[in-house]
C-alpha cells in the first residue's frame, strides 16, 4: 500500500516524516527545501505500508518544478490514500489544498497539524465539524510532539482499505456547469483519477493536462476554446481565477464554520520581528547572530581538530614504523589513512556544528529573514535575498553551500550563486590565508585578503549577469512564524546532509590521498610542476608550488601544507616573498574548488555547470592574482 | 496604483495583476486574489523587499514583484 503525504510548505509535514520516518529526510523552515521527493516504509496496523512524502506546495496549479512533480505524481502513480496535512493557524488557506484534493477522487484523510500553536492564538478548530462538513475523516494532530500521529495513520489505513472516494463540493453557476459538460465529453480511464478533476485542470488551462488530452481526443479540445470564451465573456475574470475565487469562497465558509477565533495570548515572539527586522537592530543582530554561530563553529571544529589530527599523524608514524619501510605499500597506507584522516579530522569537525547550526536557524525561521534583511544588498550582485545562505555557508564549507542553492526555484539564480560560493574562502582557505598571511604578514594582511575577495567576488557578479541578465521577477517567499526546533528533527536533517558528504564526497577525497602518494612515491611531480609552469611564471611564482596547488584541488589546506615539502623548509619568509606570499594565497582563494566541492556541483547542477565553474574559477584567480602582483609593485 | 504606492499599514484591495502568467499564478496561490485584502507590514531598507500581510499570511514580495500587484484603498 502506498501513503503520500501532502500540504503546503510550513505546515509540519517534513517534521512528520521524520517523526515516523527517523533519520531519513530534511525539514526545513525556508519554503520548499524538499524539491526531491522521500519515502520510507512504516508499520501500520501490522501492514507494512509505503509512505512517499511530496515537496510542499500551495495548490494543484504546479506554477514551480517542485510543485509540477506533486500535480504528475498524484494525477499518474498509484496512491492509495493521500494524508494532507494542513496547519490549524491558517486553516481556510489549507483547507484550499484540501479542496483541491478531494477533486482527485482519490481516498483522503486530512490531519490539523500545530493545534498547540493554535490554542496559543486563541484558535479552536472543531474537527468533528469539519469532518461532517467536508465528509472525509479529519484528525488533529501536534506532529513535533508525536501527538495524534498513530490515529492518523490508522484512518489513512481504513481509508485506503475501504477506498472512501471523497465526494467534492460543488461550485455555482455557470463554473460548475462548465465544469459537468467538460467532464461528460471526457472519456473514461485515461487517468486514473476522477473525470471531474482533468475537467477542472482542463479549465484552469493547465498545459501538460491539456495537451495529453487533445493528443487522445481532438473534439474535448475545440470544447475547451469554446468554454474557456464564454466563461471569459460572462466575467472580466480567467476561468483560473474564477476557479480560485470559488474555492476561497467555500474554504472561507468552512473555516466559519469549523472553528472560533477567540482571545490571543500574544507573547514575546510575536513582537521579536520589531526587533530582528528592525532597519537598525536588525542588521545589529543579524552581525552579531552570524558572529556568534561563526564564533561557535570554529570553537568546536577547532577543539576536535588538533586532538583527531595528532590521533591520525601518531597512527600513521605507528602504522610505518610497524611495517619498517617507506616502500610502495606504507606509502599507499599512509595516503589511505591520510584521506580517511581528512574527513574525520578536517571536514566533519567543522561540517557537523554547522549542519546543526544552520538547521537550527532554519528551523527557528531565522533564514528567511536574513533573506529579508539582505536582499537589497544581493541585488546590486544580481540575486536575490534567498542567495544569501549560500554565500553564509561558503565561508564555512563550500560542500553544503552548494547543497543550499537548492532553496532558489530558479536556474540561474542557482548556477550564479554556486559559482560565485566557490570564490568565497571556506574554512580550508582561512588556514592558509591565517598560516601564510597572517602569520608572515600580519592580521591587517589577512583582513586585506578577505575585502580583496569579496571586491573581486563582486566584480564576478556584475561581469557574470551582464552575460545572464536577472529573468527571474525577485523575491517570493512566506515568512514563517518563529517556532521552537525540535531535537529530532535537526538532527535528522544534519544527519541526512552529513550522509550526503560521507557517500559522495569522502570516497573521493581517499581516492585523491592515495594517487597523491601514489605520485610522490615516484617522485612525478617536477612533471607536476611543469602543468602549472605556466600560471607560475606570469605570477612570478617558483615553480616548486606547482605541486602544492595540485595537491590543493584534493584538499585546499594541502596547498599550503605541502608548500613545506615543496620549497623544502617550513619557514616560508626565507624562500618566498611577501609579495610572492600575497599573490600565492589570493591565487589559492579563488583557483578551481576542491574535489569534494567539484562533485557536489555536478550532482547539483549537472556536469556542463561543473567545468563552467571550475574553468571561470581559474580565470579569476590568475586575474585576480595577477592584479595583486601589478599591485604590489606599484604600491 | 501599485502596491509600492500603498502606505504602510493600510489595508487595500487587490484589482488586478500585470505580468506573466506564471507569476499571476504564483501570486494567486499565495493570496493575491482579486477582492482580497493586502498590508504592508513594514519594507526592509535600502529598497528592500516588502512583508505583506494577505489572507492571514506574512509573505515577503521583493519590489520587482509588488510593482505588478495593481490595488486600491478600501
Amino acid at each position: 500500500m502506498r501513503f503520500v503525504l501532502v500540504g503546503q510548505p510550513n505546515c509540519g509535514k517534513s517534521t512528520l516524516f521524520n517523526q515516523v520516518a527517523g533519520y531519513k529526510a530534511e525539514t526545513g523552515n525556508f519554503s520548499g527545501t524538499t524539491v526531491k521527493f522521500k519515502e520510507t516504509k512504516v508499520r501500520v496496523l501490522g501492514d507494512i505500508v509505503e509512505l512517499v512524502d511530496l515537496p510542499g506546495t500551495y495548490s494543484l496549479l504546479g506554477t514551480n518544478p517542485a510543485e509540477r512533480v506533486v500535480l504528475d505524481y498524484l494525477i499518474d502513480q498509484r496512491v492509495d490514500v493521500v494524508i494532507n496535512l494542513i496547519d490549524a493557524t491558517h486553516l481556510s488557506q489549507g483547507l484550499l489544498l484540501t479542496l483541491e484534493l478531494m477533486e482527485l477522487g482519490r481516498p483522503i484523510v486530512l490531519a490539523i497539524n500545530m493545534m498547540d500553536e493554535a490554542v496559543r492564538q486563541g484558535i479552536t478548530v472543531d474537527g468533528e465539524k469539519l469532518q461532517e462538513l467536508l465528509g472525509i475523516p479529519v484528525m488533529p494532530m501536534i506532529a513535533s510532539r508525536g501527538q495524534g500521529v498513530r490515529d492518523t495513520f490508522r484512518q489513512a489505513w481504513n481509508a485506503a482499505v475501504g477506498k472512501e472516494k471523497p465526494i467534492p463540493q460543488p461550485y455555482s453557476g455557470e463554473v460548475e456547469k462548465a465544469v459537468q459538460d467538460i467532464k461528460d465529453n471526457l472519456k473514461k480511464k485515461v487517468f486514473p483519477v476522477s473525470r471531474r478533476a482533468i475537467a477542472i485542470k482542463l479549465l484552469e488551462g493547465d498545459p501538460d493536462i491539456t495537451d495529453r488530452v487533445k493528443k487522445s481526443d481532438k473534439t474535448v479540445g475545440k470544447k475547451i476554446t469554446s468554454y474557456l470564451d464564454s466563461l471569459c465573456h460572462s466575467s472580466t475574470q480567467q476561468a483560473v481565477w474564477m476557479i480560485a475565487g470559488e474555492r476561497q469562497k467555500m474554504a472561507h465558509a468552512l473555516k466559519d464554520k469549523a472553528s472560533h477565533q477567540g482571545e490571543s495570548q500574544l507573547s514575546l515572539r510575536d513582537h521579536l520581528d520589531d526587533i530582528l527586522l528592525h532597519p537598525f537592530f536588525g542588521y545589529l543582530f543579524l552581525v552579531l547572530i552570524m558572529a556568534l554561530f561563526f564564533w561557535a563553529v570554529y570553537g568546536i571544529g577547532n577543539w576536535l581538530e588538533e586532538p583527531l589530527l595528532s590521533f591520525f599523524d601518531g597512527l600513521t608514524a605507528r602504522l610505518l614504523s610497524m611495517l619498517g619501510s617507506s616502500g610502495l605499500l606504507a606509502r599507499l597506507l599512509a595516503g589511505t589513512i591520510q584521506g580517511i584522516a581528512g574527513g574525520i579530522a578536517i571536514v566533519l569537525p567543522y561540517l557537523v556544528p554547522f549542519l546543526i547550526g544552520l538547521g537550527l536557524l532554519e528551523d527557528i525561521g531565522y533564514l528567511t529573514r536574513i533573506a529579508f534583511l539582505t536582499d537589497a544588498l544581493m541585488h546590486r550582485m544580481g540575486l536575490h535575498g534567498k542567495a544569501i545562505v549560500p554565500f553564509i555557508l561558503g565561508y564555512g564549507c563550500s560542500v553544503p553551500a552548494i547543497m543550499s542553492t537548492r532553496i532558489m526555484e530558479d536556474k540561474r539564480d542557482r548556477f550564479l550563486s554556486a559559482a560565485l560560493v566557490t570564490m568565497i574562502p571556506c574554512a580550508a582557505r582561512l588556514s592558509v590565508i591565517f598560516g601564510l598571511v597572517s602569520f608572515y604578514l600580519g592580521p591587517w594582511a589577512a583582513l586585506g585578503v578577505y575585502f580583496y575577495n569579496l571586491v573581486v567576488i563582486a566584480a564576478v557578479a556584475k561581469v557574470l549577469t551582464r552575460f545572464m541578465p536577472e529573468d527571474s521577477p525577485g523575491l517570493i517567499l512566506e515568512m514563517p512564524v518563529y517556532r521552537m526546533p525540535t531535537l529530532r528533527t535537526v538532527t535528522a536533517k544534519a544527519w541526512f546532509r552529513i550522509r550526503e558528504f560521507v557517500v559522495e564526497a569522502w570516497p573521493l577525497l581517499i581516492a585523491g590521498s592515495v594517487l597523491l602518494a601514489l605520485l610522490n612515491y615516484f617522485s612525478v611531480t617536477q612533471y607536476l610542476d611543469l602543468l602549472f609552469r605556466p600560471i607560475t611564471w606570469v605570477l612570478g611564482l617558483p615553480s616548486q608550488v606547482g605541486t602544492p596547488l595540485i595537491f590543493g584541488i584534493f584538499r585546499k589546506e594541502l596547498s599550503m601544507v605541502m608548500l613545506a615539502q615543496a620549497l623544502g623548509t617550513t619557514d616560508y619568509a626565507t624562500v618566498l616573498t611577501a609579495q610572492q606570499m600575497l599573490v600565492f594565497t589570493v591565487f589559492v582563494v579563488f583557483y578551481i574548488p576542491c574535489i569534494s566541492t567539484i562533485v557536489t556541483i555536478r550532482n547539483e547542477l549537472g556536469a556542463k555547470q561543473m567545468w563552467f565553474i571550475t574553468g571561470l574559477s581559474l580565470l579569476v584567480a590568475i586575474i585576480a592574482a595577477l592584479i595583486t602582483r601589478i599591485l604590489f609593485v606599484v604600491v | 496604483m501599485n502596491l509600492l504606492n500603498v502606505v504602510n499599514g493600510r489595508w487595500v484591495v487587490v484589482k488586478t495583476f500585470r505580468g506573466g502568467r506564471g507569476m499571476q499564478r504564483r501570486l494567486a496561490q499565495l493570496g493575491f486574489l482579486p477582492g482580497n485584502r493586502v498590508r504592508i507590514i513594514r519594507s526592509a531598507p535600502f529598497h528592500g523587499p516588502l512583508l505583506l500581510e494577505v489572507e492571514g499570511r506574512e509573505i515577503v514580495l521583493g519590489r520587482g514583484v509588488a510593482a505588478h500587484i495593481i490595488v486600491e484603498y478600501l
